[in-house]
């Protein structure tokens, strides 16, 4: 018996499921529900233990149905690793039940799906825009609004604060001061704003604000052919741009049924990983300067280098590569570049362990990070945290073992966890991260397998351009797959990688057009971000600080 | 000093050792090639405001960093803060919700206050044609020198940079500058 009919049966009894729809759509289990169920039903399903994460909240447009909208929940076990999608249907003007008592990470996915789609989520405490700017009218990923309709903004927002159940709100207390950082300020990495009352260096309360780089990579993606959201994808965690390619592509590939050769696997793996690597220096290097340690980032950014250079040696691009494309790689490496790579891991490894050692054992970096607002475990859960910062709370989850993909299962390495999730476990789990990535790499490159590097199934991929230019097959080939477009069937897919800041998730709906029907990005940093105001209050102003630069926030991503 | 940017510092024959300071102050004339001299001095220290929002200010950091190294063009000293720095290099996005806010780094800055506009998206937008992003920073502030790429490359960074210290040389009137005004006043 599947694992559908097993939840089947548990929910017999405690719903009416005869008004449940159970589907298994092309891998993923699905759950279409009335919305008056979902509350209780994900409560439910937390609570028995069935799923402890909910990775997103998102919505989508259907302007032609009765009920326009549908919410989507994904959710997964850590334990098993299955994964389950419930779906409600929200008419234009309905409610339905908020997700936070059952999941707390629901808090900005459903502000998200708010600001998006204007649908209402009854019972969240905050429910306002959080993309878009204060003086936007509409909801912008709705299908009737068009893509280049902008609106200025004049101003922004004073300094305001969640409604929280006691809280007053955006009534500032006279006895504090009131305290606002960024969004341009060192160490708010350019777009982040934080708003805090301050009672002397103690921060009473704070408030977060984003979206000042929301460039609408989802309303992009609707309006582009699958093969040309590729770069947009580049530009969301620009720190690791290679790991959105995969991510992106490897979820089309699997709504479109094709698995992709052996050898354009190994080379999104040793993508992965170097990109891994050098997000993790951006993170380090830069984490080490808004504590005041300015050489760290300089020895950092020389390792960085040597990276691209290997990067556009294989395609001409330094930071947004574009390498993938959907069916396997854009080109294959040139003569000799795999032995380069393995050259350059030893580099990487002695350059980590001097960082290591530089950043690590320093006294003053330890007494900055060392039992400094650590996130528990069942905190970092109920957060919706993946990725090193999860692992630093000591939970054992990275999808290369959990689901693994691209011969991950084959391949030895080991996935540091941490001990309390403070900020000196984050950068010890980074950094021992950036070791087990180097051996990765070194197996792979020892046997590359043979072979093509992308599948050659017409209707997917272009031909060559010797092709192109020297045969009517190639010509015309090329020629319809441009005009015709790439054309997944009809049906949805969510799919994840786990990137270098936890699980990069990508939910993706055809109609069976040219362009995506509707693209969903589940941003790792997104989820970590949100709880920030709750891990640091009552903290001191320097220990947010050093918080926010262990997050790794990438404006991309999170503001998408 | 070179010679072509010392015309401006004239000197007069027949001065002997024994004249007193104030003299040999007059015995230097300073034309109207002062101008030369101060444009010298601060095409060879710009203080770069780094306004790194997206992609762009990745690239950026490659350009301050060890490989590229900006202090070669006097350009090392990055200040966070407006009232200290003299040029603004806008690198990545900028956005409607980031559009007054630019504005105002921009008012805080001091003069001479230079514009550097860093690929696609900060010179028009980039391939963002999109709801919430701003068509360009030009839009708002004045922009002196656009550099293309998605990103530009660090070369390319430091080409615009120096394209900026030729204006600054030959003093080029920069009427886009002369004629700004808020757009939210």
């Amino acid at each position: 018996m599947n694992k559908l009919e097993n939840l089947k049966q548990l929910l017999a009894g405690k719903f009416k499921i005869e008004n449940f729809k159970f589907t298994h759509a092309v891998g993923d289990d699905v759950i279409e529900v009335p919305k008056e169920d979902v509350p209780a039903l994900l409560l439910f399903l937390r609570e028995g233990g069935q799923f402890d994460f909910l990775m997103d909240v998102c919505g989508v447009d259907f302007p032609n149905r009765e009920k326009r909208f549908d919410v989507v929940y994904n959710l997964f076990n850590s334990k098993d690793s299955s994964r389950l999608r419930i779906k409600a249907q929200v008419g234009e003007g309905e409610k339905i039940g908020t997700a936070i008592p059952a999941y707390r990470g629901a808090d900005w996915f459903e502000r998200e799906a708010y600001d998006m789609f204007g649908i209402i989520f009854e019972g969240h405490p905050n429910l306002r825009k959080i993309l878009t700017h204060h003086q936007f009218v509409g909801h912008p990923l709705r299908k009737d609004y068009d893509a280049n309709e902008q609106q200025a903004c004049t101003t922004s927002l004073p300094i305001h604060f969640n409604n929280e159940p006691g809280s007053p709100g955006d009534v500032l207390n006279d006895k504090y001061l009131p305290l606002n950082i960024g969004p341009s300020h060192t160490a708010m990495h350019g777009t982040l704003r934080v708003m805090a009352e301050m009672d002397g260096e103690t921060i009473v309360r704070c408030n977060n604000e984003i979206g000042y780089l929301h460039r609408c990579f989802e309303k992009m993606a609707e309006t582009h052919p699958y093969n040309q959201v590729i770069p947009y994808t580049d530009r969301l965690n620009y720190c690791s741009a290679p790991m959105n390619n995969i991510g992106y592509c490897k979820a089309v590939e699997r709504l479109l049924g094709v698995e992709i050769p052996p050898k354009a696997q190994a080379m999104r793996v040793i993508l992965a990983e170097l990109s891994r690597i050098i997000d993790h220096t951006i993170a380090l290097g830069t984490g080490a300067m808004d504590l005041g340690a300015l050489t760290g980032f300089f020895y950092m950014f020389g390792m960085r280098e040597k990276v691209y250079g290997l990067f556009e040696k294989l395609c001409g691009a330094r930071l947004t590569v574009s390498m993938t494309r959907i069916g396997g790689m854009a080109q294959d490496a040139p003569e000799g570049w795999f032995d380069e790579v393995v050259a350059l891991c030893k580099e990487i490894r002695r350059g980590t362990d001097e960082m290591a050692g530089m950043v690590l054992d320093n006294k003053i970096f330890i007494q900055r990070t060392r039992d400094v607002l650590p996130v528990s475990a069942q905190d970092a859960i109920q957060w919706g945290y993946t990725g090193p910062l999860l692992r630093a709370s000591g939970v054992n989850l990275d999808l290369r073992k959990a689901q693994p993909y691209y011969g991950y299962d084959a391949l030895d390495f080991d996935v540091p966890v941490g001990t309390n999730g403070d900020i000196y476990d984050r950068y010890l789990v980074r950094f021992e991260e950036m070791r087990q990535s180097v051996r990765i790499i070194e197996q792979v490159c020892k046997n590359v397998p043979g072979g093509d590097y992308t599948i050659r199934d017409k209707g997917i991929v272009l031909p060559e351009k010797k092709d192109v230019y020297g045969n009517i097959e190639g010509l015309m080939n090329h020629f319809m797959l441009i005009i015709k477009g790439l054309r997944p069937p009809v049906g949805e897919v969510y799919d994840a990688t786990e990137a270098a800041n936890g699980e990069l998730g990508f939910y993706l709906v055809s109609d069976g057009s040219a362009n995506p029907y509707r693209l969903k990005v589940r941003p790792p940093c997104f989820a970590i971000y949100q709880s920030f105001p709750t891990v640091v209050k009552g903290a001191m102003l320097a220990d947010a600080i050093a918080t926010v630069a262990s997050m790794n926030l990438i404006a991309g991503e999170l503001d998408r | 000093m070179h010679n072509d940017q010392v015309q401006g510092l004239v000197s007069h024959d027949g001065m002997t050792g024994t004249q007193a300071v104030d003299d040999m102050s007059r015995g230097f004339a300073f034309t109207s090639k002062l101008d030369a001299i101060v444009a010298w001095g601060r095409k060879n220290s710009l203080w770069p405001m780094p306004y790194g929002t997206a992609c762009c200010g990745i690239e950026f950091m490659s350009v301050m960093g060890p490989k590229y190294d900006l202090a070669r063009f006097g350009a090392e000293v990055a200040r966070f803060s407006p009232r200290q720095a003299d040029l603004l290099v806008v690198a990545g996005t900028i956005t409607e919700k980031m559009a007054p806010v630019i504005v105002r780094i921009y008012q805080q800055m001091l003069e001479p206050k230079y514009v550097l506009s860093m690929g696609a998206c900060a010179s028009s937008g980039g391939f963002y044609r999109a709801y919430h992003v701003l068509q360009g920073v030009d839009k708002v502030i004045p922009v002196d020198v656009y550099i293309p790429g998605c990103p530009p490359t660090p070369e390319a960074v430091m080409d615009g940079i120096m394209a900026l210290q030729r204006m600054i040389a030959t003093q080029q009137p920069r009427p886009w500058k002369d004629n700004w005004k808020s757009p939210y006043e």
